[in-house]
């Protein structure tokens, strides 16, 4: 379920490392519990975020929820076709529902994410 | 958490379950965007058995009936449903509820989930001087919705009623699969359908049956997510939201449901009061001119003033537009006029509309 070459947060994103840039979207459990997404506000490309900054907001029918920055970076892309069509989170969350690809600040935070292994975990835990 | 008696069912069917009104009910099942859907085009089923349900019998039930409420129970003939409200003296709302006049000296009331002891506690304690006994029911009835275009061609086939002659706000009693039932032709969804009472202990089968005819023809079990888009843009009123004990029955733009004609009823005065002088407040429908979903309590700006908040707000599945409801100072309410919506720290333009937002086509 969850890739094993991403990492992750507990507030449910992901992100995915290639090379100097790395993609970020919420991750399968997180579009599950927004449920049917409608809107996804994003960021304007060349925005440097701090670790913890909200980078996008997210939108469903019953609620509203911020999406953070993992690590630190600057707004290189944004997934445009969220624009026409929001569900695409919901559809392939880890996948075509990318969010931003940010240029890595420092690629030290990364170590200090969640492994596949250990968000699953996080998981379990949530479900008791 | 109360559970009722559809609760493992839901869960068989992987209803998502959360806390609602001290019930432990299913928000959603498939999602709140196909589940509306489906309620609008072919049909839907929903377990709302969390809410209220109040007998008031006696010889002077419908002069107390008329003394509680706005509307004129008077009108009502046996097998026939009025919307109403229990009002405070000032005109505000105990609860809205629905009035189901059984015979001349029968009258069943239904109300919110959210609103049942305070409810009863009110139609109790305001007995005194008519001859009548009030019954809290609550605990003994289920209920379920059947909702959507499809909802007579599925329950025809397993009821003894005639739900073909049966008219919009009427109901009749009859056996639904074998189960003593009282089936109204109401709902809280905007489209044609049934509410189906039952006060036997082992309803399951009613459920499990809707959902085994109904699903080929597309039918899906619907959630409390859903149930609220449906009601909103259909500019159904939901207690707590778009009217509560601080909001008038007129300020609700609810002045059909008031009639004065019948007589005294509690309230009246502050209605007279408010028809001579004039509102200054009104509840109207909006639509967002920017992107992003205008959600309850968001502060509501008229040229640059706080006004309100957001009464009642959410993305329209059918419209795929933001919708909702809110108060404003009555010269901001005609259609068309601009205000703002503060969004999560933004100013966003929103528009006065005309509601309801959705009107099914075929209304019997």
């Amino acid at each position: 379920m969850y890739p094993n070459d991403f990492r992750y947060t507990k507030e449910h994103e992901w992100i995915k490392v290639a090379g100097d840039e790395a993609l970020v979207g919420i991750t399968d459990f997180a579009q599950h519990q927004l449920g049917d997404i409608i809107y996804v506000e994003l960021p304007p490309v060349g925005k440097e975020l701090a670790v913890r900054q909200s980078i996008s907001v997210v939108e469903s029918v019953k609620s509203v929820s911020d999406v953070y920055a993992p690590i630190s970076g600057q707004v290189v892309a944004v997934n445009g076709e969220l624009a026409q069509t929001a569900d695409l989170v919901n559809k392939d969350p880890h996948g075509k529902g990318w969010i931003v690809r940010l240029k890595i600040k420092d690629k030290k935070e990364i170590d200090g994410l969640l492994t596949a292994g250990d968000y699953e975990k996080f998981l379990e835990g949530l479900e008791h | 958490m109360k559970k009722t008696l559809f609760n493992e069912l839901h869960k068989k069917l992987a209803g998502k379950m959360i806390e609602f009104c001290g019930w432990e009910m299913p928000v959603e099942y498939s999602g709140i965007i196909p589940e509306h859907m489906a309620v609008r085009t072919k049909a839907g089923l929903f377990d709302v058995s969390h809410m209220g349900e109040v007998l008031v019998t006696g010889k002077q039930a419908l002069a107390y009936v008329q003394w509680l409420t706005p509307n004129d129970a008077a009108r009502l003939a046996p097998g026939q449903v009025q919307y109403t409200a229990l009002m405070t003296p000032e005109s505000t709302f105990v609860d809205d509820m629905l009035v189901y006049c059984i015979g001349p000296e029968e009258y069943f009331l239904v109300v919110n989930a959210a609103n049942v002891d305070k409810d009863f506690a009110w139609i109790a304690g305001h007995t005194k001087g008519f001859e009548v006994k009030v019954e809290n029911q609550s605990d003994a009835y289920s209920q379920l919705a059947l909702q959507g275009p499809l909802a007579e061609k599925i329950l025809q086939p397993l009821t003894n009623i005639d739900l073909g002659g049966m008219k919009s706000f009427h109901w009749a009693k009859g056996q639904v699969l074998g189960k003593d039932c009282l089936v109204s032709r109401t709902g809280y969804t905007g489209e044609d359908g049934f509410e189906i009472y039952t006060m036997d202990s082992d309803p399951g089968i009613v459920w499990t049956t809707l959902i085994e005819k109904g699903t080929p023809l597309g039918l899906l079990p619907i959630g409390l997510g859903a149930r609220d888009t449906l009601r909103l843009e259909s500019k159904l009123m939901l207690y707590g939201n778009d009217i509560s004990d601080k909001t008038t029955v007129l300020e609700a733009d609810l002045k059909w449901i008031v009639k004065l004609q019948k007589g005294d009823f509690l309230g009246r005065p502050v209605v007279e009061k408010q028809l001579a002088e004039g509102l200054r407040r009104k509840l109207v429908g909006f639509e967002l001119a920017e992107p992003g979903v205008a959600r309850p309590h968001y502060p509501v700006y008229v040229k640059g003033q706080k006004v309100s908040e957001v009464a009642s707000g959410t993305f329209s599945p059918l419209l795929r537009k933001a919708i909702g409801l809110v108060y404003l100072p009555i010269e901001a309410t005609a259609a068309g006029a601009e205000f703002e919506i503060e969004i999560r720290t933004k100013r966003t333009k929103a528009r006065v509309i005309p509601t309801p937002f959705y009107k099914r086509a075929d209304k019997k």
